[in-house]
């Protein structure tokens, strides 16, 4: 390793890191601002460019025609993205420990038909069960309402526990549930007590998926609710196209980041024990 | 006949099947008809919708821009998300802190760091051009020209997915062999030869998976689009996905937005299945 190499390596990590974080930082700056610090160009620097106020900050939690309420959509954004992963966990992982334990047949249909069956969703634009999506919910009463937002982004995150976790089952060997077995244990004993403790880090990999993938999902929430169930990117969008200052706009986006920038920080945990590398792929 | 085997299979296979198929097969249906704002409800008109489909230029025009969108930003990401993942890879100091910090943007909501994103892009009052001009360069009309929204929707893209790219990639490179660099060193390569000659074809598989994946994801933009530029100006940036949203959910031509959304699924399959074929064939150098 030579020195021109490592200035041009740190270089190079500098200027992406700057990159990186540059967007956060002026969120954290614009929602300090006011209408004048806004209108007068580009400012950075709070107390020497502008003077600070806090009225994006507190018009998010202030109810009411002055205020924009971040509370209820935060809220529902949870409920919704955490149920459907919660469900999707559950019955992803039970499928592709089946897929990867035991052979089905149907017809012509075999195991790795049923496992591009579930992986190919992901190929599915959204924009295609859009219109569907929307009569079906009203036929059955749950347009705008959670429940059926959790319906929906089932289909959206069970594909990606399936796909994370038959890929970790793969990797645990066999001979383990059939010591199991031996030892006396049904095959939903060898699964509960012997497969699931081993798989911690398969499961952490495929719920962080899902909620990654449920909590930034705008484009069902955005078709399939209208103003009794709102979302935080349905929320912020709304927010964006009505005259809505900078301020209250960063403020707002900062707060709907936040939840997932901590889950970045635990993904980091187990990928530098190296238990990423076996689950991801 | 129900085994145990068939408890773990069956509930996930019957929920996603009663979600997904039934929609799929209505949208089929539904585009042969003339179901509109004046007409709502199933007749047939055969395949009218699908050669209005074939005669919308403005449809093909959006599947054009999409490629040439996603070629881009696609391989951007790859690009640097290697460079940044064999940056970290060997002792770096402070690697956790880069590691954690590039994983940070594939985290964030997109349509909620677009409109960050469009505060920045402002042609007045945002920091780009403001930066921008620190190094003498005039304003660049950055959404409310064809081109500057263009690469504006591609800038967001590379921001906020490149993570993606740098995680799978550095998820590889940790994974790899020892023996190889070995051997290598041992013939004195250099530094440029052996990433050439061992770390680029062993790192082959995972990069075509991580670019087949990003591909994917890349042919369903719209969030960044419809809050960066609402397509605009004009039609520069208007995507497929958000062409057929303009013509379902706007116009409500609920039939022949559900033509347009079957010719655009059945080509995204073809064309990615397409893809992932050449790419195993130029950077494996065999089929399958």
């Amino acid at each position: 390793m030579n020195r021109t190499y490592l200035i041009v390596k740190y270089l190079f990590l500098l200027a992406w890191s700057t990159f990186v974080v540059f967007p956060f930082l002026w969120a954290l700056s614009t929602s300090f601002k006011d209408a004048n610090a806004v209108t007068s160009g580009a400012r950075y620097i709070p107390w020497l460019e502008f003077e600070p106020s806090t009225q994006g900050w507190k018009s998010l939690f202030t109810s009411g025609s002055q205020g924009i309420n971040i509370v209820t959509p935060f809220l529902n954004s949870a409920t919704v993205t955490l149920t459907a992963s919660a469900i999707s966990l559950v019955l992803g992982t039970l499928a592709a420990y089946g897929l990867s334990r035991y052979q089905f047949r149907a017809g012509f249909v075999k195991n790795s038909d049923i496992t591009f069956f579930f992986i190919s969703q992901r190929i599915m634009p959204p924009i295609v069960l859009a219109i569907p999506f929307f009569l079906m919910l009203r036929e059955i009463g749950a347009l705008d309402t959670i429940l059926g937002l959790v319906i929906v982004y089932i289909a959206l995150l069970l594909p990606i526990a399936v796909w994370v976790m038959i890929d970790f089952f793969g990797s645990i060997p066999k001979e383990l549930d059939e010591m199991a077995m031996i030892d006396g244990c049904t095959p939903a004993g060898a699964f509960l007590r012997v497969i699931l403790p081993n798989s911690l880090a398969g499961l952490v990999v495929a719920g962080m998926f899902c909620l990654i993938f449920g909590w930034n999902d705008f484009f069902f929430a955005f078709t399939l609710t209208f103003t009794k169930t709102q979302l935080l990117p349905v929320a912020i969008v709304s927010l964006n196209s009505s005259v809505t200052p900078w301020w209250s706009l960063s403020a707002f986006a900062l707060i709907s980041v936040t939840p997932l920038a901590l889950v970045a920080i635990l993904v980091e945990r187990f990928m530098s024990r190296g238990s990423l590398s076996g689950a991801i792929r | 006949m129900l085994q145990p085997k068939h408890f773990f299979l069956l509930p996930a296979l019957l929920t996603l099947l009663a979600i997904i198929i039934f929609p799929l097969l209505f949208t089929v249906r539904v585009s042969f008809s003339s179901w509109d704002v004046y007409q709502a409800g199933l007749d047939y008109i055969g395949a009218r919708n699908y050669l209005r489909v074939f005669q919308d230029t403005r449809f093909w025009e959006s599947l054009l821009r999409l490629s040439v969108m996603s070629a881009i930003s696609v391989s951007l990401q790859y690009t640097l998300g290697f460079a940044l993942a064999l940056a970290v890879w060997k002792q770096t100091k402070g690697g956790r802190l880069f590691r954690v910090l590039f994983l940070v943007p594939m985290m964030t909501t997109p349509v909620v760091m677009s409109v960050i994103w469009r505060t920045m892009f402002h042609e007045s009052l945002g920091p780009v051009n403001d930066l921008l001009s620190v190094f003498g360069i005039a304003p660049v009309p950055w959404l409310s020209s064809a081109a500057g929204a263009f690469a504006s929707v591609i800038i967001v893209e590379v921001w906020q997915w490149t993570p993606f790219m740098f995680l799978l990639l550095l998820a590889g490179l940790v994974s790899l062999p020892r023996e190889p660099y070995l051997a290598a060193a041992i013939d004195g390569a250099g530094p440029w030869r052996t990433f050439w000659q061992v770390t680029f074809p062993l790192m082959a598989p995972i990069s075509i998976g991580a670019l087949v994946i990003r591909l994917i994801e890349a042919s369903k933009i719209m969030d960044t689009v419809y809050v960066l530029t609402s397509g605009g100006p004009g039609t520069a940036t208007e995507t497929p996905s958000y062409y057929i949203y303009i013509r379902g959910l706007r116009d409500f031509q609920v039939g022949y937005s559900a033509a347009l959304s079957i010719t655009y699924l059945v080509l995204m399959i073809v064309s990615l299945t397409i893809i992932s074929k050449l790419l195993m064939r130029f950077l494996i150098g065999k089929d399958s």
